[in-house]
């Protein structure tokens, strides 16, 4: 089980979160034209990197804040965890 | 019976309290502190069970989790338990156990007679043997396989037992408490750091307890003693024995299984049985000690064959003989110690080293005792069915390959040494990268991966000076790391014998013209022959060897067979053994219950039960509750000898024709303030919400970013900046994430904040065409009138001193009102609203009768929302805005989305207007056209009407918009039906809406 530092609460274990993705995904502004192609990849397609990912999590049992979280996905290690307004 | 091979002094059991036990039905006695393992073999019991593919007889091969075979069917307190390794399992007054894996019984065994068909159970034989035909597996193989094979039998009864979690967390944790785990824990302990320190056995002190040295003049098992009960002593430590880490998780998260009360006859009332420990430690010192390796021989899997380290065990800590006639057969400096102790009890064991002239302190020792050895001597084949009864011996070359004239002694047991494997489990599970030592022929430790650092003999070092020095030094030197203190200990000054090099031999050859079987791996009856079968057949990983074979397999985990498996494989081969590698080791290192894993989450505790404040009216009268998600809601109010269908009948005829009460407290709220709210909402919501005057609900379906419907529900403007969401009972929390995404993440700059206030308030729905009446009179002072509390209008009002909120929303599709109440008072409201009702015949009604009074309206909910539907399909397309953008708005322009054909939910009425239409059916055109029948859509939720008093459904079905009116079959291969339907419209009743509005 993942131990995660959430930057509001400090270390909690992963059964507080929820996990929500790839966190380098941003959502297209409103109201602007945009093709199929860039919908659909905005909705559907997903990287899954070997070794770093910059992923959310929200801390639902916790403070429920989403937070970002950079994680190694083949070692699970925690390198660095953020607030939802940070930039890594 | 007298216990024949009970020393008449020694051992650390407790030899004036004497315990009875049945053992496959006869009665026998041990002494408490035995375990069932060391009371037999005190009785003379050698046979324990059958092995597992051959039958053939088993006995004890270990002293602990190191025996691979001798498992029990244990009765306990009349639960009967598998998989019981009967060296471990200690003895309690009236203990029952069985042998396993035998009919009809252990010394007459049917099974047996696989022995001699063996040619037909080579490596690999379940892929071999029972592929054809292939309609006999699931009728004549399986069920054959499944009664010759496995250990024991699962009980068919509920676990009565009560199992515990627990979450810990510790600067260090120690696992084992041998010389390395006592050392570094002591000194981690003086530095004020959080210590557990876990020991599987019940004992604490691991080789300390039978080996002879000495530590600042004292004996190992005193050294222990003193440090055990100054550390106990000690408020930062914590110490358990029967206590097995069995798995290293992700981030220092270690998991631990407590035998609570497995030792003693029965589970005292509030006791677990076993408690589970989740474990997060800062640092993490394995001190798991290493296991004795066998040496392959013929029939080295006889009764009587067993690890030298056992037997020594069985006489130092029991004062039991394993055998009066012992042949103790060793590649290195261990087993003398074992003939040294047999000697010591007045036994005169025989050596047979392969080694061809080694020197050293113990060995002038043992030959200063008159001690019979032999170098250059091995064994090769045990002689004996049931038990050994003699071995043949032979000297052997110095090239290991050629015996010379076999001889044959009279023994009752062989004691083997084949060097020590280092038990790296739990620093392999860490990730620890493990290296290959050339010295010891055995994996070590190497880089660690997380905070491992592994101590002593798991870590290779096999002199207790070097054992102590370095677990002092890493005790101290980790937890200085921790707490910032140094408390420096003198390392205690140790003498023990020290050993020469052992011999890198570790397989009997077999002698001319004999085929002995020479078995690597006990457990699953894995031969030499197999694993050399596997590899001429072209299996060349040793995990592919591994699975073929089954090599390393089961609860055994590989613990005796692992290295062996190993050498063999590189000897065949041609590698070294770092080139080949070895298996993964996974937790659990040994067998864990499924109730210690499952813990206190059982049955009504398996997730949290939420009731409304109502509950308990409900309960007196007459609800029959249903799980809705984890709420419990009352389906119905049962009513004399009704059923679900009578009961759900009355309770929504009634709300058609009266009035009606249901309790709506499980559905989502979401409070939403700040100056931002409505373009918030305008945002989340596929319909418009800019302009909602304060004092009104609107209905708003929000969408996923695919286009697909996530919830439905009302909006309430309370004031300029304050809304009050409702969601659907199974979305709710769903609901409060996405917004928080949205809020958090997307749209930082909208100031708007959102908080779940789905407990603080108790909701009840009035429905029916008196449901007015009931309202004016629950609240005299309000104008509650069509034109003072219009259609999706709010009002405050006082309930009877109490605080209310009344929304005029409706589900039912009648004339309904919804009030809401702090939760503290919902009883209260409930009571007065039943009160009042009184006069109008108000009947409360259960969520039966709400999915009835809702489908026959078409209104969609869960079952049309199902996660694959987007707004057209639920015929919502009316409420998606083409003025403005909202979350999942771009995916409805999806080709898929937007064809003329697209399904829609329709109405579905059977022809004979009897017959209930199962949910989840097919439509179908034609049902009599070859398989696979192409369908249209399927049965999404089915009711009796009572406004018509015939059955109805809702599907959702292809170009459902063109379908009304064709007549179509519902299939339900399920169910066995074919049913004739035609399609209707989805708002079979009151299709303009007016009850609402009325």
């Amino acid at each position: 089980m993942l131990h995660i530092k959430c930057p509001h609460c400090g270390l909690r274990s992963q059964n507080e979160f929820s996990y929500g993705g790839d966190a380098t995904i941003k959502r297209p502004e409103l109201n602007k034209e945009i093709s199929d192609k860039d919908w659909d990849n905005f909705v559907y397609l997903r990287k899954s990197p070997r070794g770093k990912h910059l992923e959310l999590w929200q801390h639902i049992s916790g403070c429920r804040q989403w937070i970002k979280v950079e994680r190694d996905t083949l070692t699970h290690e925690i390198l660095k965890t953020l607030k939802a307004n940070e930039e890594i | 019976m007298p216990q024949n091979f009970r020393l008449d002094k020694g051992g650390l059991i407790n030899r004036n309290k004497k315990i009875s036990f049945k053992f496959n039905g006869k009665i026998y006695f041990g002494y408490e502190g035995d375990t069932l393992a060391s009371a037999l073999i005190a009785n003379g019991i050698h046979l324990v069970g059958r092995s597992f593919k051959y039958h053939r007889p088993r006995g004890f091969f270990g002293a602990g989790v190191d025996d691979p075979y001798a498992m029990v069917q244990l009765i306990r307190d009349s639960e009967s338990i598998p998989n019981v390794r009967a060296t471990e399992q200690e003895l309690f007054e009236g203990l029952e156990a069985k042998s396993v894996n035998c009919w009809p019984n252990v010394n007459f065994d049917i099974g047996a007679i696989n022995n001699f068909l063996n040619k037909f159970f080579p490596a690999g034989f379940y892929y071999k043997t029972f592929m054809w035909p292939r309609s006999f597996w699931y009728k004549v193989y399986e069920p054959i396989i499944r009664k010759a094979a496995g250990f024991g039998v699962v009980s068919t009864n509920h676990d009565q037992e009560r199992y515990e979690h627990k979450y810990e967390y510790c600067d260090l944790l120690v696992t084992g408490s041998g010389p390395s785990g006592l050392a570094s824990a002591y000194a981690a302990a003086k530095n004020g750091a959080k210590v557990i320190l876990a020991e599987d056995k019940p004992r604490f002190g691991g080789s300390l307890l039978t080996s002879e040295v000495s530590i600042g003049n004292q004996s190992g098992q005193e050294w222990t003693e003193n440090i055990i009960t100054e550390l106990k002593s000690m408020l930062n430590v914590t110490i358990k024995n029967r206590s097995q880490v069995f798995g290293y998780y992700d981030h220092n998260m270690l998991v631990m299984s407590e035998r609570i009360s497995d030792h003693l006859a029965k589970t005292n009332k509030y006791i677990p049985k076993q408690r589970l420990w989740y474990i997060r430690a800062k640092e993490v010192l394995i001190s798991s000690g290493s296991i004795e390796r066998p040496l392959i021989f013929g029939n080295n899997d006889t009764p009587g064959v067993m690890l030298s380290s056992a037997a020594k065990e069985y006489l130092k800590l029991y004062g039991v003989l394993v055998g009066k006639k012992p042949i103790v057969f060793t590649n290195n400096d261990s087993g003398y110690e074992t003939a040294i102790e047999f000697k010591k009890n007045g036994i005169h064991p025989i050596v047979l080293d392969s080694r061809k002239n080694p020197n050293s302190e113990i060995i002038n020792e043992a030959k200063n005792q008159n001690i019979d050895v032999k170098f250059s001597y091995v064994v090769v084949a045990a002689k004996g069915y049931k038990k050994v009864k003699s071995a043949d011996i032979a000297k052997i070359s110095e090239d290991k390959k050629k015996l010379g004239k076999i001889e044959n002694i009279i023994c009752d047991c062989i004691c083997v040494s084949g060097f020590w494997t280092p038990t790296i489990h739990l620093a392999s599970q860490s990730g620890n990268k493990t290296k290959f030592n050339e010295n010891i022929d055995a994996f070590v430790p190497g880089q660690s991966k997380q905070n491992e650092t592994v101590l002593g003999s798991a870590k290779g070092i096999f002199t207790l000076e070097e054992t102590l020095r370095t677990s002092f030094e890493k005790g101290n030197e980790l937890s200085k790391k921790i707490t910032n203190k140094e408390n420096i200990i003198p390392i205690p000054s140790v003498v023990e014998k020290k050993h020469s090099i052992h011999d890198k031999f570790w397989c009997v050859p077999l002698p001319d013209s004999k085929n002995y079987k020479r078995f690597l791996d006990f457990q699953n009856d894995v031969t030499v022959s197999d694993v050399e079968l596997a590899l001429r057949e072209g299996y060349r990983s040793i995990e592919h060897v591994k699975r073929y074979t089954t090599l390393g397999m089961a609860t055994d985990q590989g613990k005796t067979s692992n290295l062996n498996g190993l050498q063999l494989v590189s000897d065949v081969e041609n590698k070294l053994v770092p080139q080949v590698g070895h298996t993964t080791f996974r937790p659990p290192y040994t067998s864990v219950s499924i109730g210690s894993i499952v813990g206190r989450e059982i049955g009504k505790n398996s997730k949290p039960t939420r009731r409304s404040p109502m509950h308990s009216w409900h309960e007196k009268n007459n609800a029959v509750f249903v799980d809705a998600g984890i709420w419990l809601r009352p389906r119905y109010y049962k009513q004399g000898n009704e059923d679900l269908f009578e009961a759900s009948k009355r309770e929504a005829k009634n709300v058609r024709q009266n009035v009606g009460v249901c309790d709506v407290t499980t559905l989502g709220k979401i409070d939403i303030k700040g100056p931002d709210s409505a373009e918030f909402l305008n945002r989340v919501y596929t319909n418009a919400w800019l302009k909602l005057p304060i004092g009104k609900a609107r209905y708003g379906v929000m969408l996923r970013e695919d286009g697909i419907v996530m919830d439905d529900g009302t909006t309430t403007r309370i004031s300029e900046n304050h809304y009050h969401m409702t969601t659907t009972t199974a979305q709710a929390a769903n609901v409060l994430s996405h917004l928080e995404y949205y809020l958090q993440l997307v749209w930082p700059e909208l100031n708007v904040n959102v908080v779940s206030t789905t407990e603080q308030w108790a909701g009840a729905a009035i429905a029916g065409p008196k449901s007015r009446q009931v309202l004016q009179k629950l609240f005299p002072g309000l104008d509650v009138s069509k034109e003072g509390l219009p259609f999706m209008g709010y009002l405050e009002g006082n309930l009877f001193g109490v605080n209310a909120k009344i929304y005029r929303i409706s589900f039912s599709g009648e004339l309904a009102y919804e009030v809401n109440v702090e939760s503290d008072n919902g009883n209260y409201m409930w009571e007065k609203i039943m009160e009042i009702g009184k006069e109008f015949n108000i009947q409360p009604y259960g969520t039966e009768a709400l999915s009835t009074l809702r489908i026959e309206m078409g209104h969609v909910a869960g079952s049309e929302l199902d996660g694959r539907t987007i707004p057209y399909d639920n015929s919502l397309e009316g409420l998606v805005s083409k003025k403005k953008d909202f979350i999942g708005k771009r995916s409805l322009s999806k080709i898929s989305y937007v064809a003329s054909d697209r399904q829609k939910v329709v109405g579905v009425v059977p022809l004979d207007k009897k017959t209930s239409i199962p949910e989840g059916s097919y439509i179908v055109k034609d049902p009599k056209v070859n398989l696979p029948i192409p369908k249209l859509g399927h049965i999404s939720a089915s009711c009796w009407s009572v406004e018509y008093d015939n059955p109805f459904s809702l599907a959702i079905i292809k170009d459902g918009k063109n379908m009304i009116g064709k007549k179509l079959f519902a299939l339900s291969p399920l169910k066995n039906k074919i049913i004739p339907v035609e399609i209707v419209s989805s708002h079979y009743v009151d299709p303009k809406g007016e009850r609402v509005r009325s």
